[in-house]
């Protein structure tokens, strides 16, 4: 189980888990519960280049379709094919199995503490 | 008190004077129930409650009298037809030849009488209810499977509104799913001529670039058995673009192979968009298996009468990977609680309801009715039935191609299906005179050409006709027939199978496919079995006689574009009907022509935007619209190419009046228009409505009203009269157009005269003046100057006999009656339910609309049953729900219409009070929360017969709530059906039969 105190996280729900140049992003518990079912993700392709704050993927869930944020700019390393098979893993396990994309980036914009995430969603 | 008839009188005024009005027909509640409900209100008549509930400011007295009305005095029902009648006399039903995607074709008497005059198909309402909709599901998921199998495609959805949108919504797809940053896009030069007309205007609005391109010769010189030659030169020399599109066959009617230009398209990353023709599908190589990324196309001739141009069901298929980029409605499998396999909506989400702005198409309401129809056609006929059809056309167009030949007649086609193109230098306006003289409609291209298309109705004295046209009989007007050449290019000769599930191998004879219908309709809740509620919907009667003109020939035996001369009474109807509604709204002209809703909001705002155009203001693109409007206002605004931004509300649900004007004054250069409902989408009349349009007004902007709730407010007050300046209104709501099961529609748009010039025309339209009110009230006439939004001039003609017939049997005092009446039994719902849900809005005397919103959230708060556990209940208590969590999640909206009787609506109110006192239950802990009667709703038969009972309620409980069921009970086919598990294994085509063997 990831700690979660230790993330970064952005006020579009998404976390970021910083590894030397890379970074590992997915939902928060609070953003799934919000979105309810997830029913289909799509992700960028590996390889692609992504520009912080810009829309690369999808998050459908039976009640809306959201979009996922890159939090960095840099290249897309990897994505989870699991999610993309079992999208319901985003519900069940969002900071760990239920993770989306790895991004290596060259320098790190500002992004919220577990704090300030959590005053952002008072909870 | 015995009325004894005068011996004076004639027979025929015996008769009128012996029939009852309409309005009591039409209208639920009598004298006396009304005056129960108004007493439990506290008001003494229906006009001093209305009076109460709309703001005196925008009452209609304030602007004219009564008696200024344009609509004649009502007529009976008797008079009404007889009129109808009088009008289709004035229609002249000819052979039709013409082609350019309407074909005659035979609709199967068991599917006319048990399907398009059936009430239990065309009184139902888009299947958001999916447990209680499973009949008309599964006749759509067979219209999915049939265009799937047809074109070779992996997912079809469930239905266009015509080819032409259905090509439009083929280039918007192209666009978002192609990984081409281009704005060009390539229209094969052999497409339709209305389908060229719609793509320039739609394309104008967006940016999109379209490039014509002529992707090769006719071929006259090549022989069918050789490939076709293809200019596939032509589409790489273009530069970048990111779709094309190809018709197939070609309007010409040539059958081409694509494979090239398609192959062209790919190597750049653009889409392949191919419009085919699903009857040649039976025959030629299918888009699928040519390497299209989309088909679109039309199902008119499996069994759709013309109409005069709708209404048809058009479709749309996708290659695998692009089902989640599909816009409109898709069936799709799921499981219910038992996990039995059920059919519902899937991927609603994508929706432009939803997604609002960043929805990239606005198509709501689908053509359901006539994809029923369309796949029940192919249902009754089989893969051989369709095969043998087209072989017959293909024959019988061979033979006219042979005979002309021998006539020395330059037949410009080497190849066709059923279709060719003729060179008669000069002769052409003469040729096709002489064919109409003897009762055949043909195309004249120009002066010099001529098409004929054959259809499943052409028979050989048609072909004789044709042919004395041409002077190729003998001198006994006689012509050889027996011989016919192919048009069919070989290498396109299509070898793999389609149709092979069993439903469409299994209705042979007319017994079967009669039961198969019935059985269909009865798993189904429509207006026939009772109330349905649905706020926003006005799901009021569909009277018989509105229906009876629908399929008379001289109304459903007219193409599209026959001579003007043919279709007198048509434009006689029409031009009555656009008087009326003009008259009604207090606008200055209407457009019949978009055959939708969200069309008609489209046409609005792109004559909003011909407006600023034509008066220099290209810069005004901004549109103001309500956080509380409905999603497709702002879908629209985006494909008419404006920019939305979003205008706060206030608790009440009410425009922010401080936000609005800071808005416009951010915006004040570029204001194009406010988009308002009215009343509100949450069913309350705001009173500051003239105020809101007088602000936009004085920045410059365009006030365009929605019409969606016109119900509440027709007779009592008129959007032209306090401010708006366009308005869409839905035929199929307040003008009792039935709902189809979710469509048809009509849309039509109603402007003032400053843009009446830029409301949609249409390149083939018969007549191009309209109706336009003088500014002294006279009657005179404009010409709709914009671009069509519909591929026939008129939309859906078909269908406006049902309007028609409404306005004139209600008159203008009948249709205040009709308002009066809903706006009563309104609110007499909300007072009958106050006790046991909140009521979420209200004016300022505590009076809603025509619907009510019912607040559920302190329920779910209280004791943990949702919105959809009280909606799915109600289907055991024999109710379609209201419309849930619409315009506020956790909600219902309760919308009871004019049409029910109180007794109908106190068993509504009834039910739902003893649904509350089972909510109860479950909080007092009677019941546990995860197993109660509203958790485990709804109950089929078999989940109360089948195994041990071991539920903390008794079986009567479940399925007999209420004692005055027993008799009646609506069994639901399925229990309650998982929607995540349907969008996460997307299963868009008839599962295999052992899928249902439990």
């Amino acid at each position: 189980m990831t700690d979660q105190t230790t993330l970064k996280y952005t006020a579009e729900h998404e976390w970021v888990l910083l590894e030397g140049d890379t970074a590992t992003v997915g939902i928060t518990a609070y953003a799934a519960e919000k979105l309810g079912d997830v029913v289909f993700v799509e992700l960028p392709a590996v390889g692609t280049g992504v520009i912080a704050g810009s829309i690369v993927g999808e998050i459908e869930s039976t009640k809306s379709v959201g979009e996922l944020f890159a939090p960095v700019t840099g290249t897309v390393t990897a994505t989870n094919d699991g999610v993309v098979d079992s999208p319901e893993l985003v519900n069940s396990d969002p900071f760990g199995e239920g993770w989306l994309i790895k991004v290596t980036f060259l320098e790190l914009p500002p992004l919220l503490t577990h704090a300030e995430y959590s005053a952002l969603t008072g909870e | 008190m015995t009325k004894h008839l005068s011996p004076t009188l004639t027979p025929q005024a015996a008769s009128q004077a012996a029939e009852r009005p309409f309005t009591e027909r039409h209208i639920g509640t009598d004298a006396a129930a009304q005056a129960t409900m108004l007493a439990r209100l506290g008001y003494d008549s229906v006009d001093a409650l209305v009076a109460a509930a709309v703001p005196a400011s925008i009452h209609v007295d304030a602007f004219r009298s009564e008696s200024d009305t344009l609509l004649p005095p009502a007529a009976s029902e008797r008079e009404a037809l007889a009129e109808l009648r009088a009008l289709a006399g004035r229609n002249t039903v000819q052979r039709s030849m013409i082609g350019l995607g309407y074909y005659d074709t035979i609709t199967p008497a068991v599917i006319k009488r048990n399907v398009l005059e059936n009430p239990s198909w065309y009184t139902a309402y888009t299947p958001y209810q999916p447990e209680i909709s499973q009949g008309r599901l599964e006749a759509l998921i067979n219209f999915q499977t049939m265009i799937a199998d047809l074109t070779g495609l992996h997912t079809a959805n469930a239905s266009m509104l015509d080819e032409s949108t259905a090509v439009v919504e083929g280039m918007l797809l192209a666009r978002r799913g192609s990984k081409s940053p281009s704005h060009r896009f390539l229209v094969d030069a052999d497409a339709l001529p209305q389908t060229k007309a719609l793509l320039a205007n739609r394309a104008a609005a967006l940016g999109i670039e379209l490039v014509e391109t002529d992707f090769g010769t006719l071929g006259a010189d090549a022989e069918p058995s050789e490939p076709t030659e293809v200019d596939a030169e032509a589409s790489t020399g273009l530069g970048d673009y990111f779709g094309v599109f190809v018709q197939y066959p070609g309007a010409t009617g040539r059958v081409w192979n694509p494979t090239a230009v398609i192959e062209a398209a790919h190597a750049q990353g653009a889409l392949a968009v191919v419009a085919a023709d699903l009857l040649a599908l039976t025959l030629i190589m299918s888009p699928g298996e040519l390497g299209a990324d989309v088909a679109v196309g039309t199902s008119q001739r499996f069994g759709v009468p013309m109409g005069f141009g709708g209404p048809h069901a058009g479709y749309l298929a996708v290659r695998k990977g692009l089902e989640r980029q599909m816009p409109g409605r898709l069936v799709g499998v799921s499981v219910d609680a038992a996990g039995h396999p059920a059919y519902r909506l899937s991927l609603q989400v994508r929706e432009q309801h939803i997604r609002r702005d960043k929805a990239t198409s606005n198509i709501c309401t689908a053509q359901v009715l006539l994809a029923v129809m369309a796949g029940m056609y192919a249902v009754y006929h089989g893969p051989d039935g369709l095969r043998q059809i087209a072989r017959g056309v293909h024959e019988n167009a061979g033979r006219l191609v042979a005979a002309l030949r021998a006539a020395d007649v330059t037949v410009l086609n080497a190849t066709f299906f059923d279709t060719v193109r003729v060179s008669v230098p000069s002769r052409a306006a003469e040729i096709v005179a002489r064919a109409s003289g003897a009762g055949v409609n043909l195309y004249q291209v120009d002066c010099d050409t001529i098409g004929i298309s054959v259809d499943e109705t052409t028979t050989p004295s048609d072909l004789t006709a044709v042919l004395g046209a041409f002077g190729g009989t003998d001198a006994f007007g006689h012509v050889d027939l027996e011989t016919s050449v192919t048009g069919l290019p070989d290498e396109l000769a299509r070898t793999t199978s389609y149709l092979e599930h069993p439903v469409f191998n299994t209705h042979r004879s007319e017994t079967s496919m009669m039961r198969y219908l019935k059985r269909l309709a009865d798993y189904d809740y429509a207006l026939d079995r009772g109330m349905i509620p649905l706020g926003s919907c006005t799901m009021k009667l569909n009277a018989a006689t509105e229906m009876e003109a629908v399929s008379w020939p001289e109304f459903s035996g007219i193409h599209p574009f026959a001579p003007r001369d043919d279709v007198d009474g048509y434009l006689e109807l029409i031009r009555q009907l656009e008087t009326w509604l003009t008259d009604v709204t207090g606008y200055d002209s209407v457009s019949l022509q978009p055959n939708a809703g969200s069309q008609g909001e489209l046409s609005g705002l792109l004559a909003i935007r011909g407006y600023h155009l034509a008066n220099g203001n290209a810069e005004r693109t901004v549109c103001l619209i309500p956080s509380s409007a409905h999603g497709t206002n702002a879908a629209s605004a985006v494909l008419a190419g404006m920019k939305v931004v979003v205008v706060a509300c206030d608790e009440l649900g009410n425009v922010d009046l401080d936000d609005l004007r800071a808005k416009i004054a951010e915006h004040s250069d570029t204001l194009a228009a406010l988009m308002i409902t009215y009343p509100s989408t949450h069913g309350v009349y705001e009173h500051e409505v003239g105020t809101i349009c007088e602000a936009v007004h004085a920045a410059g902007g365009q006030v365009y009203v929605d019409g969606a709730n016109l119900n509440a407010l027709l007779g009592f007050a008129r959007y032209g009269d306090f401010g708006g300046d366009v308005s869409h209104l839905n035929l199929h709501k307040t003008f009792c157009i039935p709902h189809g099961g979710g469509g048809p529609g009509v849309g039509p748009v109603a402007a003032k005269a400053h843009l009446a010039p830029f409301l949609p025309g249409h390149p083939l339209a018969q007549d191009e003046e309209h109706y336009l009110r003088g500014a002294d009230g006279s009657a005179g006439t404009v010409v709709h100057g914009g671009g069509p939004v519909s591929a026939a001039p008129y939309g859906s003609p078909g269908i406006l006999p049902i309007s028609w017939a409404y306005v004139r049997m209600m008159g203008a005092a009948g249709l205040k009656q009709a308002t009066g009446a809903a706006v009563l039994a309104a609110n007499y719902v909300a007072k009958g339910l106050e006790g046991a849900y909140p009521l979420l809005y209200s004016g300022e005397n505590g009076l809603v609309a025509h619907e009510c919103i019912l607040d559920l959230r302190p329920l779910t708060a209280a004791t943990g049953v949702t919105v959809d556990d009280v909606a799915k209940r109600l289907v055991d208590y024999g109710f379609h729900a209201p419309t849930m969590s619409f315009p506020v999640s956790g909600t219902l909206m309760v919308e009871p219409t004019e049409s029910e009787d109180l007794g109908e609506i106190d068993r509504f109110i009834e039910a739902m009070i003893a649904i509350k006192a089972e909510a109860d239950a479950v909080a007092a802990g009677v019941w546990p929360a995860d197993d109660n009667p509203l958790h485990n709703a709804p109950h089929t038969a078999q989940s109360v017969i089948e195994g041990e009972w071991e539920h903390s309620y008794d079986r009567a409980t479940a399925v007999y709530p209420l004692r005055s069921l027993i008799r009646g009970k609506y069994w639901p086919p399925v229990r309650r059906i998982d929607n995540a598990f349907g969008d996460r294994n997307l299963v868009c085509a008839c599962p295999p039969p052992e899928a249902f063997a439990d």
